[in-house]
């Protein structure tokens, strides 16, 4: 059994090495890099374009409006009693629309389970340009959830399996507004009814959708290095205390064909488990 | 939660809060009028090798356009210079330069910079005082 799943995990690590080295390529080919470094965000663990957490109004990639962009992500949060995988893409249509896959392992050392979670997203620019218009930059979005199997979702007595989340985010990045440094800021407001993300299925006894705020600030040190915080509100449907959550994050941008994003995350209880905290890292790949 | 949100909101603004005095000039920051030279001298270096937006300075005589930008930096920059070129709208009416030809040539200026040693922060400062000017300047 050990044997078998050591095997598995090299040919995970072949299978990642190998899927590196092929973006690596096609990020040399494609490369679409018609906005300034850093000025597209990072991915979120939805899938979005955003910080770590929170989704923001800009859209993935380095797309200028008459441009296409293809990103490719992966994330993993590690907390005390649990672990979340998050790998998917996006496609971002002449700087108008992005369109996010993304798909989430969520590891419960307690029960030894998976949680498996499949996010469609799709955010639609409204307003703006992060750096030159002179109101913040508004955009659209939605996250349609589904969760391979809801076993704990339902025992949990949550109400669905799936549900869809709205949100509206705003962002603004000021050009040497801090002692000549730039400041990014965001706020989200998100329409929504997911437990834990939806990782613990969508509703409760009695609860319905409700808005969330959300919001994210970073002082760019250089072109390439941006530290910040993140604050996300969360719903409480299951009345098990569930937390808001909170990470600081450094973001590292060597060139428009990487970002790395590591953060401290405090998540709070998470299904009753008290005080999670831990390191979240972050790729993404841009083409 | 209350006290939980209030940490972040204090870290958050515990980062904003490096307090800056300005009695210099941006102009003066930059090298004042040898340093803007040397940065434009540097940005058209960075156009006249650059495949994507070359062709829109083929026509170019650059002596004129040192002279033009350099005292535009100069006076967007607080410097005792007066532009006494065209308007931004008139220069670039009819190029039809895109956004991504436009982040190109920030792009070169931020390089222009870089090799003029000019520090981050004074870097970002020309940056927001030639931001507004984009939209009289692409898509026309």
């Amino acid at each position: 059994m050990l044997l078998l799943s050591g095997w598995k995990n090299i040919i995970k690590i072949i299978k990642l090495a190998y899927l590196t080295v092929l973006l690596l390529f096609a990020s040399q080919l494609f490369a679409a890099d018609g906005k300034l470094i850093a000025t597209p965000g990072v991915s979120q663990v939805e899938g979005s374009a955003g910080g770590g957490l929170v989704p923001w109004a800009q859209l993935a990639g380095y797309a200028s409006q008459d441009e296409v962009a293809a990103n490719v992500f992966c994330s993993q949060a590690k907390v005390d009693d649990f672990r979340l995988r998050s790998c998917g893409a996006q496609l971002n249509l002449y700087d108008r629309v992005e369109l996010s896959l993304a798909h989430q392992t969520f590891r419960v050392d307690a029960l030894d389970t998976d949680i498996e979670q499949r996010i469609f997203g799709a955010k639609v620019r409204l307003y703006g340009d992060l750096v030159y218009s002179p109101w913040p930059m508004v955009s659209l979005g939605m996250q349609y959830k589904h969760l391979d199997d809801n076993d704990v979702a339902k025992a949990l007595n949550a109400k669905d399996s799936s549900g869809t989340d709205w949100y509206l985010a705003a962002s603004k990045l000021h050009l040497g507004a801090v002692a000549g440094y730039n400041l990014f800021w965001n706020i989200t407001a998100r329409y929504t009814d997911a437990n834990e993300l939806g990782l613990l299925g969508f509703g409760g006894p009695g609860e319905n959708k409700e808005v969330q705020w959300e919001s994210s600030a970073a002082i760019f040190f250089s072109r390439e290095l941006a530290v910040g915080v993140e604050y996300r509100q969360k719903p409480d449907n299951l009345n098990l205390d569930e937390d808001d959550w909170a990470d600081i994050f450094v973001a590292w941008i060597p060139n428009k064909d990487i970002s790395v994003t590591a953060a401290w995350l405090d998540l709070g209880s998470i299904a009753g488990s008290d005080d999670q905290h831990g390191l979240y890292l972050s790729l993404t790949g841009y083409f | 939660m209350v006290k939980r949100f209030s940490i972040y909101i204090v870290m958050a603004v515990l980062l904003l809060g490096c307090a800056h005095n300005q009695q210099q000039t941006l102009f003066d920051k930059l090298g004042g009028h040898d340093g803007l030279t040397n940065i434009v001298n540097g940005l058209i270096k960075q156009i006249a090798k650059d495949k994507q937006i070359f062709h829109y300075f083929e026509d170019t005589r650059i002596s004129r356009f040192r002279t033009h930008l350099v005292d535009h930096f100069c006076a967007i920059t607080d410097g005792p210079c007066e532009y006494t070129g065209d308007t931004m709208t008139d220069i670039h009416t009819g190029m039809k330069i895109s956004e991504s030809d436009f982040n190109r040539l920030v792009d070169l200026l931020i390089k222009a910079m870089e090799l003029q040693n000019i520090p981050h922060p004074v870097q970002n400062q020309l940056l927001a005082r030639l931001a507004p000017l984009r939209s009289q300047i692409i898509y026309i």
